[in-house]
C-alpha cells in the first residue's frame, strides 16, 4: 500500500530541506517527491511517498507540522484521496510489434508522444501501481526507458486550515528589568488541537 | 529626525525593541561593520573567548531568567563554531537567537573566504533560521526570530546576516506585526481533556507527578505547587525540572532515572497514574522503554504535540502550555465534591507513606571520609552555602549527577546544566551568562576536571568583566562518568580516561589576576569554599576528590528503572 504525506507550505528558500530533513534526520528513504507552487504563489503543495510504519509515520507528520514553514501536513495513506502520476516510456518498436504495443498503449490509456522508425515515446498517467503494471508489460517487448514523475495526491476531504493570526510584535524598548510584556500570553489565539 | 540608517544599525534597533540589554559575542571579519554600529551604541556586548562559549553563555542568561539569550560569530568558522550551544539548547529548549555573519550576497555559494553554509549547516540545529537576503526583510525577520525562540516550545532560531546586508543604507520603519501562518502554538489545552483527567486523579489510589523541564520554561512553579497540594501525592523533578517544586517543599521526592534516588523510581514503577508534566520521558528517566511505569494510566501534558506518544503513548494526552493547564486542572480537581476528594484518601494517604519510607530507606545522603574529600561531601558543603538560593552552573558528567542529588534548589532557575545533549564544557561560560542575567545572585560554577579544562579560555572572561563567580572543580583526576562505565561495564579496561598534568590552580588563577586554591583535606572543605565567597571577585577552588567515587543510585543501560544498582558492587575475595 503507497503511504503518502500531502503537505501544505510555504513557498520559501530551504522549506523543502526543512521537511525532507524530518525524514533523512531518522535514515528514512523518500520513494518520491514532487512539489509546486498552488494557486497561491506563495504557497506550495508537496507529495511525498515513503515506506514507514504507521506509528513512526504519525511522528513524522508530526514534526512536519512543527515546522515553521509548514501550514499543514496530512497522511492521505489511509485517507480518501485520489493519488496520480505521470509515466514517460521510451520502448524500440520494430515492425511487427508497432501494432500489438499500440494496442497494450490504448488499454493502459497512454498516448503516444513521439513516434520514429525506432519506436515510440508513451505516455501514460495513472495511479502509481497501475503504472507499475503498464511499466511490467511494455518491458515484454524488450528494452525500454522509463522515467516516472513521482505521485501527486489530493485528498477528498475538505480538511480546515488553521493557521496562526498576526501577532504584534514588542512595540517600544521594555523597561529597565526587561520584563517581556506577556508576550506568550498572545499565543492563545490559535484553537486547540485535534485530541479526541 | 531621519530614520536613515545600515542594516547593522537596524538590527541593534531591533534588540533593543526586543528587550535585549546584553548579548555575548565574537567579532570577524563579516561581522565588522555590526560591530562597528555597536561601537556607540548603549547595547551591552560581552567578549568571550570562543563562539562556542557564547552560545554557552547567551544559555546561561536564558536559563536564569527565562529571557531570550542572543549570541552572536562571524561566518565560516565563527558560525560552525556555535553548533554545539545550538544543539543543546534545542535539547533543552532553551530560546536563543544566534546572529551569524554572512559573506556578501553576491559572494555566497563562491567558497569565498570564511564562508560556509551556514543556513544549510544549522537547519537541523535550530528550531528555524533564516537567510537574510535584502536589508527590506531584516527587521521583520529578527522579530520573527525572537518570537519562534521564545513562544511554544522555546528553541533556538539562527538568522544569518550578509555583510552587504549590514553595510546597505535604508530607511528604518518599526515592525508592528508579525505573521507566520503555518507556526501553530497550542496553549490552551482541551477542556474536556482537562476534566477527565482531573477524574483520573481522584480516582487514582497510588497517583504520581512527573514534571520536567516543561515547568521551569512555561513558569509553572507555583501551579505544579498547588496541583501537589490539593492531591497530596508525591512529585519528582526531573534533572531538567529541578527547582520546578521546592527542594524543601514536603510532597518533593527528588530526581528520578538513571541516577535518581530509590523512591523516585520506585515510585515511578509502582504508581497507577502518572501526571507527566512537560517532559518528554528520556531514555535517562524511562531505563527500557516498555518496563518504565508498567501500572500507571499516564496523563502527559506537554506544548509541542510532537512529544505526545513519542517514547510512551499516555493514556490521556494534553497539548497546551503547562502553566495554562495546570492552572485549570487545578481548579476543576480543587472544586470537586468533598466525597470526590475523600473517596481514594486513605489509599492515596498509604501510598504517599511507602514513598517516605523508600525515601526513608534509601535517602540521597552524602557520604564522608577522614581522609579524603568525598564528592558527596562538597556537595553537601556547596548546599549548605547556597541553602537552595544559589545559582548552579554545572558541566557534564559526574559531578553533575552528584551537585543534582544532593544540591537543593528551592526557586525555578537556580539549577543551570546540559542536560539533553550533556556537553562538556558547558558549566563555565554558563555560569558567565547566568552572572550576567543575575548580578545579585551567588553564582557557583561546578566543574569537573574534564569539562573545565574544556573551557579555561573564559576564565580570560570572567577576570576581563570581574564575575564574582566561584569555580569549584571537582576534580578526580579522571573521566569519571566514563570511567565509571568502563569500570562497570568494560571489564575496568580504563581507557585515555585518565586526565594528567591539571594546572596548578593557585597560579593558573593568579595568572588572570585572581584567587585560586587547590585542597585534598577533608577538614579545609567548609572553610575554603567560604573563603571562596568571602572573596568578592571569582575564585578558583580546585577540590581533589577521591579519584574511584563513583556514582549510585545507577540504572544500568537497558535496565528497567527499578532495577537500580544501590551502590558498588561488593569486593570479591581473590582466591590464592
Amino acid at each position: 500500500m503507497l503511504q503518502v504525506i500531502s503537505l501544505l507550505l510555504e513557498n520559501k528558500p530551504g522549506a523543502l530541506m526543512r521537511v525532507t530533513g524530518v525524514l533523512t534526520a531518522r535514515g528514512y528513504n523518500i520513494d518520491t517527491l514532487t512539489v509546486a507552487r498552488t494557486l497561491d504563489p506563495e504557497l506550495s503543495r508537496m507529495t511525498i511517498v515513503v515506506d514507514i510504519d504507521p506509528v513512526l509515520r504519525a511522528q513524522v507528520i508530526k514534526q512536519m507540522n512543527k515546522l515553521v514553514n509548514v501550514l499543514q501536513a496530512v497522511d492521505l495513506t489511509e485517507a480518501p484521496a485520489v493519488c496520480r502520476e505521470l509515466v514517460l516510456v521510451r520502448v524500440r518498436a520494430p515492425l511487427e510489434m508497432r501494432t500489438a504495443i499500440l494496442k497494450e498503449a490504448e488499454i493502459f490509456k497512454a498516448r503516444v508522444i513521439d513516434s520514429s522508425t525506432e519506436g515510440f515515446a508513451l505516455e501514460a498517467t495513472d495511479d502509481p501501481e497501475k503504472l507499475d503494471e503498464f511499466i511490467q508489460v511494455m518491458r515484454s517487448y524488450g528494452d525500454i526507458e522509463v522515467i516516472r514523475s513521482g505521485a501527486v495526491a489530493m485528498s477528498l476531504e475538505v480538511k480546515k486550515l488553521r493557521l496562526q493570526p498576526p501577532v504584534a510584535t514588542p512595540s517600544a524598548p521594555r523597561d529597565a528589568n526587561g520584563a517581556s510584556p506577556a508576550r506568550r500570553e498572545q499565543d492563545t489565539a490559535v484553537e486547540v488541537t485535534e485530541e479526541n | 529626525m531621519s530614520n536613515l540608517m545600515s542594516g547593522a544599525k537596524m538590527l541593534l534597533e531591533c534588540l533593543v525593541r526586543e528587550g535585549v540589554d546584553c548579548f555575548f559575542g565574537y567579532p570577524g571579519g563579516v561581522t565588522l561593520p555590526f560591530y562597528d554600529a555597536m561601537y556607540d551604541h548603549h547595547i551591552r556586548h560581552i567578549l568571550v573567548r570562543h563562539e562556542e562559549n557564547a552560545c554557552f553563555a547567551a544559555e546561561g542568561y536564558a536559563r536564569a531568567t527565562g529571557k531570550v539569550g542572543v549570541c552572536c560569530a562571524t561566518s565560516g568558522p565563527g558560525a560552525t563554531n556555535l553548533i554545539t550551544g545550538l544543539v543543546d539548547s534545542m535539547m533543552d529548549s532553551i530560546p536563543i537567537v544566534a546572529i551569524t555573519g554572512q559573506v556578501s550576497t553576491k559572494l555566497i555559494g563562491s567558497d569565498a573566504f570564511q564562508e560556509a553554509d551556514t543556513f544549510g549547516i544549522t537547519r537541523s540545529c535550530t528550531k528555524h533560521n533564516f537567510l537574510v537576503k535584502t536589508l527590506a526583510e531584516l527587521p521583520q525577520i529578527v522579530h520573527e526570530a525572537f518570537y519562534i525562540a521564545a513562544s511554544g516550545r522555546p528553541g533556538p532560531v539562527l538568522v544569518d546576516v550578509p555583510k552587504d546586508v549590514f553595510q546597505a543604507q535604508g530607511h528604518y520603519a518599526p515592525v508592528t506585526s508579525i505573521h507566520l501562518p503555518g507556526y501553530k502554538v497550542f496553549t490552551e489545552g482541551h477542556t474536556g481533556q482537562i476534566k477527565r483527567a482531573a477524574q483520573m486523579i481522584w480516582d487514582a489510589e497510588r497517583p504520581w507527578v512527573y514534571a520536567g523541564g516543561g515547568i521551569i520554561a512555561a513558569g509553572a512553579s507555583q501551579e505544579l505547587r498547588e496541583l501537589a497540594e490539593i492531591v497530596d501525592m508525591p512529585v519528582v523533578c526531573t534533572l531538567m525540572g529541578l527547582g520546578g517544586l521546592p527542594a524543601e517543599h514536603p510532597n518533593f521526592v527528588s530526581m528520578p532515572g538513571m541516577h535518581g534516588s530509590y523512591a523516585a523510581n520506585m515510585g515511578m514503577s509502582n504508581c497507577d497514574v502518572m501526571i507527566a508534566l512537560g517532559v518528554r520521558f528520556d531514555d535517562r528517566v524511562t531505563g527500557r522503554i516498555s518496563a518504565f511505569a508498567p501500572h500507571a494510566k499516564v496523563i502527559h501534558v506537554d506544548i509541542d504535540p510532537a512529544e505526545i506518544g513519542k517514547n510512551r503513548a499516555p493514556d490521556l494526552p494534553i497539548v497546551g502550555d503547562v502553566k495554562r493547564v495546570l492552572e485549570r486542572l487545578n481548579k476543576v480537581l480543587a472544586e470537586a465534591t468533598a466525597e470526590r476528594k475523600a473517596k481514594n484518601a486513605a489509599a492515596r494517604k498509604a501510598w504517599f507513606a511507602q514513598v517516605r519510607t523508600w525515601k526513608q530507606e534509601f535517602p540521597l545522603a552524602p557520604s564522608y571520609s577522614d581522609t579524603e574529600i568525598k564528592p558527596q561531601h562538597l556537595m553537601a558543603e556547596i548546599d549548605r552555602l547556597s541553602g537552595g538560593q544559589a545559582i548552579v552552573c554545572s558541566d557534564v558528567g559526574q559531578h553533575q549527577m552528584w551537585a543534582a542529588q544532593l544540591i537543593r534548589f528551592n526557586e525555578p532557575r537556580l539549577w543551570i546544566n546540559s542536560g539533553g545533549l550533556g556537553s562538556m564544557g558547558f558549566g563555565l561560560p554558563s555560569a558567565i551568562g547566568a552572572q550576567f542575567a543575575r548580578p545579585d545572585k551567588l553564582v557557583f560554577a561546578v566543574v569537573g576536571d574534564g569539562g573545565f579544562q574544556m573551557s579555561i579560555p573564559e576564565l580570560a572572561t570572567v577576570a576581563n568583566y570581574g564575575l564574582p563567580i566561584k569555580i569549584v572543580v571537582m576534580n578526580n583526576g579522571y573521566l569519571g562518568m566514563v570511567r565509571q562505565w568502563q569500570e562497570l561495564f568494560y571489564n575496568n579496561r580504563l581507557s585515555a580516561v585518565e586526565l594528567d598534568c591539571f594546572p596548578d590552580a593557585e597560579k593558573l588563577a593568579g595568572a588572570y589576576g585572581f584567587k585560586g586554591r587547590t585542597i585534598d583535606k577533608p577538614y579545609e572543605l567548609a572553610g575554603a569554599l567560604e573563603a571562596a565567597m568571602r572573596e568578592p571577585g571569582p575564585y578558583l577552588l580546585n577540590v581533589k576528590v577521591s579519584p574511584y567515587e563513583n556514582v549510585y543510585p545507577m540504572i544500568p543501560a537497558g535496565a528497567a528503572i527499578n532495577e537500580m544498582v544501590m551502590g558498588p558492587p561488593e569486593p570479591v575475595a581473590v582466591p590464592k
